[in-house]
């Protein structure tokens, strides 16, 4: 038997593996290309854009916390016309397949940033940001209601014609219900789960940890959370998913595959180590190896929930 | 340019100064090599161990054999918190995990112009190996060393050796000039004349505002290295960003950017 298959489709979009690195802790992707070789990921997801440049939080804008850290960047950014001038021909140099990720604070100001993409030269998808918990307008604010999450990926569906990946925010009551109203808009995948709203306090001082009192947290912290959102979310729609939420090795990988993912990010992982990449890669083909896959779609939503054999432990 | 990389190097050597300050001593040659002064490294004692992030260090010295070849890089290092206590607790022989070297370095000067390099406590890391490029260059350098008492002190020896002039102070007494490393650099820029003098800083960040504008003030160019909190340490995570005045004011990322930025660049208002 020959090597197992990595490759994966992700609505039409084929990955050599399912390994994406994570919008918001890579940079434009550019920055890693000294240490990671881009053209081996699956697929590199860019720090989030919207139409015009953009400041962000004051610092301090990230604390570590137990297993994980918060964050309140608040959407720094270059906004998009400045990526596509500037970045997007070094990342098609590096032939990375390059997954935009797109902001907005109108309905509107996401449809003109996807058209804008859909004119570039080297964009391979829209991963649709419906979900930073960290800035007032758009955003979180979208991502939180069934109507809202309907209007903004209809809107970008009107506007490209590019495989669209709303990604999903897990501070809602019921994830799957919203993943529903984003395959219902013709989102072609869905993303899951960018940062749980959180707080951190210095309690000498009193004052929050972030200068945004709240950030958003990530890191293996979240990541059992992340499995089950994703295995609800398998239940719940026909579109494929990419898993995200604090892996940090390949069992972490396979964990979201099995509850159901077609691919994963990684994000906050990669802060530790950079060079993580090939590790993951090798974890996942030595499991598929071992276990008799060919591929590595065979593992995707195959969690066994038939009944246990308790006999040998009855005791 | 130099390209980063990371190692699992092998700890040769750690001095323990006192209970707060270590030297830990790291056989990362192929860092070391490529390490300019000012630049640093993003550190952990072991992959998949807490705390999660690794934390900025300023590369101290660059190690060498008897025959002057590069075996490795050392890092100044006061406990503050759980890195900064692995890396006082590391014995020889363990392994650590370094990235590096990372940043913009400083700006060396050459002759007819003065260095003067002003240090507040374990501010002193980017400083020893800017007075070795400073000593090659045959720049007269001064150091202004301060803090709050002889047990900030460390390793004064190092720069006389190469011919820096060191002018000490604690703000309590117990060694040099009692009082802020201020005070001195004040009374020297005063009388400097028009001596062209470049000026370096690094140290906690009330110190550097105030270099900044004691440096301001006598017309005199200074460079400071920022602290600013990390995440990666690459321009990946946008955490580590510095508020820079011109062309408007606007967010740089520090790993990228800096540590070094001209004074005369940084918002000092919004520094914490």
């Amino acid at each position: 038997m020959g090597r197992p298959d990595l490759s994966v489709d992700i609505a039409g979009l084929r990955l050599a593996n399912p390994l994406i690195a994570a919008s918001g802790c890579f940079g434009y992707g550019v920055e890693y290309a000294d240490l990671v070789d881009l053209a081996a990921l699956g697929a590199v997801a860019v720090k989030g854009l919207f139409l015009e440049a953009r400041e962000g939080h004051a610092p301090p804008r990230i604390v570590e916390t137990p297993s994980g850290m918060l964050n309140a960047i608040g959407l720094q950014g270059i906004g998009v016309r400045t990526f596509v001038a500037e970045k997007l021909p070094e990342l098609k140099a590096r032939r990375a397949v390059v997954i935009v990720n797109i902001c907005g604070s109108t309905v509107e100001e996401y449809a003109e940033v996807a058209r804008i993409l859909s004119d570039a030269d080297g964009v391979a998808a829209i991963e649709i940001n419906i979900s930073c918990p960290n800035i007032d307008e758009g955003g979180h604010t979208f991502g939180c209601s069934l109507t809202g999450v309907h209007d903004v990926v209809r809107a970008v569906r009107a506007a490209t014609t590019l495989p669209i990946f709303p990604k999903l925010t897990p501070n809602v009551t019921d994830v799957a219900a919203i993943a529903v109203a984003a395959e219902e808009a013709g989102a072609d995948a869905v993303s899951l789960v960018n940062t749980f709203l959180a707080m951190a306090i210095d309690v000498e001082t009193r004052r929050p940890r972030l200068s945004n009192v709240v950030g958003g947290l990530s890191g293996p912290a979240i990541r059992p959370i992340a499995v089950r959102m994703v295995y609800e979310c398998r239940a719940a729609v026909r579109i494929p998913i990419i898993g995200m939420g604090g892996i940090a090795s390949a069992r972490d990988v396979l964990e979201f595959l099995i509850a159901g993912a077609d691919a994963v990010q990684v994000g906050t992982a990669n802060f530790e180590d950079p060079g993580i990449w090939p590790k993951l890669l090798a974890g996942v083909t030595d499991y598929l190896e071992r276990h008799g896959h060919a591929a590595v779609g065979e593992v995707v939503g195959t969690v066994d929930l038939s009944a246990r054999e308790t006999a040998w432990i009855s005791s | 340019m130099a390209s980063p990389v990371d190692v699992d190097a092998r700890i040769a050597a750690n001095h323990r100064l006192s209970d707060a300050y270590n030297i830990l001593e790291i056989e990362a040659p192929a860092i070391a090599r490529q390490t300019r002064p000012g630049q640093f490294v993003m550190v952990k004692r072991a992959l998949g161990r807490e705390p999660l992030l690794r934390r900025p260090f300023s590369v101290f010295e660059i190690l060498r054999n008897a025959r002057g070849a590069v075996t490795g890089l050392s890092l100044l290092s006061k406990q503050v918190g759980a890195v900064t206590r692995d890396i006082f607790l590391a014995e020889p022989g363990e392994r650590i995990r370094c990235l590096g070297p990372l940043g913009t370095p400083f700006s060396v000067v050459g002759p007819p112009a003065h260095a003067w390099m002003v240090a507040g406590g374990v501010g002193l890391a980017p400083f020893a190996t800017l007075a070795e490029a400073l000593h090659a260059s045959g720049v007269d350098t001064t150091l202004f060393y301060g803090g709050r008492s002889s047990e900030d002190l460390y390793r004064v020896p190092l720069f006389e050796r190469l011919g820096v002039r060191v002018v000490l102070t604690t703000e309590d007494g117990t060694r040099g000039e009692a009082g802020r490393v201020t005070a001195p650099l004040q009374r020297e820029l005063a009388t400097a004349g028009d001596r062209p003098v470049m000026v370096y800083a690094c140290g906690p960040t009330p110190m550097m505002r105030a270099v900044a504008g004691l440096a301001a003030g006598a017309d005199r160019p200074v460079q400071v290295s920022l602290e600013p909190v990390m995440g990666c340490g690459l321009g990946g995570c946008y955490s580590c960003v510095v508020r820079i005045l011109d062309g408007g004011a606007r967010f740089v990322r520090a790993c990228l950017e800096g540590p070094v930025f001209e004074g005369n660049r940084v918002s000092w208002a919004d520094l914490t």
